[in-house]
């Protein structure tokens, strides 16, 4: 039943020492801190930041140029005895991506979880700074281990890392979202070992490469990919599994909302990526693919519009991280190779990555920037926002940058994400992805627009600030915006399969203009569906055109209203647990019949 | 009817109750109590799949031995967790539920910390 185990041995390369110190340092940072406590923690994290970031950049260098993995043997012992942590284009670009989002995080979060020097340890900061470090280990093992129950024992570790950064202040409220969030996840987890047992009892293997030599499409494969993608979604928050997500990522302080929204749903996202490209291309097959991106396309009307309706800017960018998860898994279809009838890793797969690299260093930003916002005001209201714009005009460019990123503005990464994910839409004949992929990005700019306007518009009076904003945490929120709207200048053909000549037409001046029309589509959607205090808007409009629009206006709300309502059911515990189990049947009957 | 067969059905009983209790169930202790459940069947699922290394002349594979304790020492840490969390929600409200939080959360106070 196995294959000779000679025939498939693998040696370790040089220089994948790395590999283990890119896991070893954040968590022994971590240990350290541990054992430090009071204002020493601050210090340790702080110092591993930057070792942690040499590390990830040192992997890229070491990377060899063929484009082979670097791989790391533990112990010497070669799978399938063995287990291997293995390199390759995507974990290296995820390494670095992860490793910068963190260091600035890490310098934001230097102000607001300070132990001076005559306190003793708070809890806070105490917490805090173990758990980044310890999100930080759990997601370089996640991006390098070659094994898939590795890959399971990462997943736990990243979510005992994510939970307790949701309560971190101890509120009641945040405690529940805390401990909806560890429930849910723990149902996610599950279903994956499950998974895993299942192709272990099949194949008797778990390591990624002989086990993508070996799979079969047979049920038994279907029910074990069907179970182990759908508890991978749980942990994602793909819709319509996304009940822990909005309460979790808004209730959490800034830092916290930070690498909870920016990194730690992409720790499941590139699961699901390694199990569907790697591990086993040639099952979802056609009518799983199209699933996947259908329920990422509910994901992104949802959280849009959810988004534009919030009253909070907080609440406002946790549901735009549901739109943004649900546009990550749109590049599935759209690397399904139909002559093949496999995932192709090419265009679409880069395009995937790229969104999510992007969506990790802007997310990052505007949770920071609106950290920043609330701090001064005292509140997040986003229609007390008036007058914001003049009093941190850094804070708001920040966001501003971060979301014009997101848009897909060049020459930002998800400008190169969203033309990768049009190409291939171009070659496989899926015009529907089309129509999503421009969707999404209108939808995005509705939000962004929503929220600059009323940043922007002038305060009646002075608006006082209640807390001094240090000048490091703007500019660490300004940088990691700036680093997500220069992505798209990066040379990605050495890591990720780029076809030739997609980013020449990244700097090109035409772009611009064309990548702007989805902005104005946005600002009206802003306008018939955000929540304005003074309907109708001070722009003068007169008779006719004040009568279309308010009643366009009317009959969108009552649309809108019903999307609200349907979120609110399906937030509910036990909609959320059926939609569980009711996807992993139709997702394994999609793979079982759909081919 | 063989002991593994046996022990796989014990093992598809024991997690379709769990998920039983896990959805239906409002109060997050019978939650955790039903996701160690779950957690027992899926044990009992990796003993069976274990047997499959029996045909070859051993008591057992002894890779599927080796990963359920890695699982069970992940399913105690995660029910400390959920149980420290838990606790920590009844000293703040003095009561342990989630019933509550669907309509709460939609309008949820975000904080600086």
């Amino acid at each position: 039943m196995t294959p000779d185990p000679t025939a498939v041995v693998e040696s370790a390369t040089t220089g994948a020492f790395l590999l283990v110190l890119s896991i070893v340092v954040p968590l022994g940072g971590a240990l350290l801190a541990f054992a430090a406590g009071g204002r020493y923690l601050e210090r340790v994290a702080l110092a591993t930041l930057p070792v942690g970031l040499a590390i990830a950049v040192a992997i890229a260098f070491t990377r060899p140029s063929t484009g082979a993995p670097l791989v790391y043997l533990l112990g010497g012992w070669a799978p399938p005895l063995g287990v291997a942590l293995r390199a390759d284009g995507l974990s290296v670009v995820m390494l670095v991506i992860v490793a910068v989002v963190i260091c600035g995080i890490g310098v934001f979060a230097c102000a607001d979880f300070r132990t001076a020097a005559e306190e003793v340890e708070a809890r806070a900061p105490f917490a805090f700074w173990i758990l980044l470090l310890a999100v930080w280990g759990a997601l370089n093992t996640v991006f390098l281990s070659g094994d898939l129950f590795t890959l399971y024992v990462a997943l736990e570790l990243l979510t005992f890392a994510a939970v307790p950064l949701v309560c971190l202040d101890g509120r009641a409220e945040t405690l529940q979202a805390a401990l909806r969030y560890l429930l849910f996840a723990l149902l996610g987890s599950v279903l994956y070992l499950v998974g895993t047992t299942l192709l272990y009892g099949v194949y008797g293997t778990l390591d990624i490469v002989l086990l993508s030599r070996q799979v079969r499409a047979e049920p038994a494969t279907f029910i074990a990919a069907a179970l182990m993608t759908v508890g991978l979604l749980a942990k994602t928050a793909l819709f319509p599994l996304h009940l822990w997500l909005p309460p979790a990522h808004a209730g959490a302080p800034a830092a916290g909302s930070a690498v909870l929204s920016a990194l730690v749903v992409k720790g499941s996202f590139f699961i699901v990526i390694r199990l569907w490209f790697d591990v086993m291309p040639a099952v979802p097959g056609f009518a799983a693919t199209q699933l996947l991106a259908a329920l990422g396309a509910a994901a992104i009307l949802f959280g849009s519009v959810v988004a534009l309706r919030q009253e909070r800017l907080k609440l406002l960018i946790a549901y735009s991280t549901l739109a943004q998860i649900g546009y990550l898994f749109l590049m599935f279809p759209l690397a399904f190779a139909p002559e093949s009838e496999e995932l192709h890793s090419g265009g679409a797969l880069s395009g995937g990555l790229l969104q999510a690299m992007s969506h990790a260093a802007a997310k990052a930003a505007m949770f920071m920037s609106a950290g920043l916002i609330y701090a001064a005001l005292g509140h997040d209201r986003i229609r007390g926002l008036g007058g914001i714009g003049r009093a941190l005009p850094m804070s708001v460019l920040a966001f501003a940058l971060g979301g014009v990123a997101l848009i897909g503005v060049p020459p930002g990464g998800a400008y190169l994400a969203k033309e990768l994910l049009l190409r291939s839409a171009v070659e496989t004949e899926q015009w529907w992805w089309v129509v999503v992929i421009q969707a999404g990005g209108i939808f995005t700019s509705a939000y962004l627009v929503l929220v600059l306007v009323h940043a922007l518009v002038p305060a009646d009076k002075p608006v006082a600030l209640r807390a001094h904003v240090p000048w490091y945490q703007e500019a660490a929120a300004l940088s990691l915006a700036l680093c997500s709207l220069l992505l798209g200048l990066v040379h990605w053909e050495a890591y990720l399969p780029v076809p030739q000549g997609t980013q020449s037409s990244v700097s090109a001046l035409e772009t611009l203009t064309s990548a702007l029309w989805p902005i104005l589509a946005g600002g009206v959607l802003a306008i018939l569906l955000g929540r304005w205090s003074d309907w109708p808007p001070r722009i003068p409009l007169r008779g006719l055109t004040e009568a279309i629009i308010g009643r366009v206006r009317r009959n969108a709300l009552t649309l809108v209203e019903t999307l609200e309502r349907a979120d609110l059911v399906l937030r509910q515990w036990s909609a959320a647990g059926l939609s569980l189990l009711m996807l992993a049947i139709v997702l394994g009957a999609a793979m079982l019949v759909g081919r | 009817m063989s002991a593994a067969t046996v022990f796989g059905l014990c093992a598809a009983v024991a997690v379709g109750l769990g998920l039983y209790g896990v959805i239906t169930n409002p109060q997050p202790l019978r939650k955790v109590l039903a996701f160690n459940l779950i957690g027992s069947g899926v044990f009992t699922f990796f003993g069976v799949v274990a047997r499959r290394g029996a045909a070859a002349g051993f008591g057992g594979d002894p890779i599927p031995q080796a990963l359920v304790i890695t699982g069970i020492v992940v399913a105690f840490s995660a029910t400390a967790l959920a149980i420290a969390l838990l606790l920590r929600l009844f000293q703040a409200t003095g009561s342990a539920t989630l019933r509550a939080d669907a309509s709460t959360s939609a309008g949820s106070h975000p904080s600086k910390l």
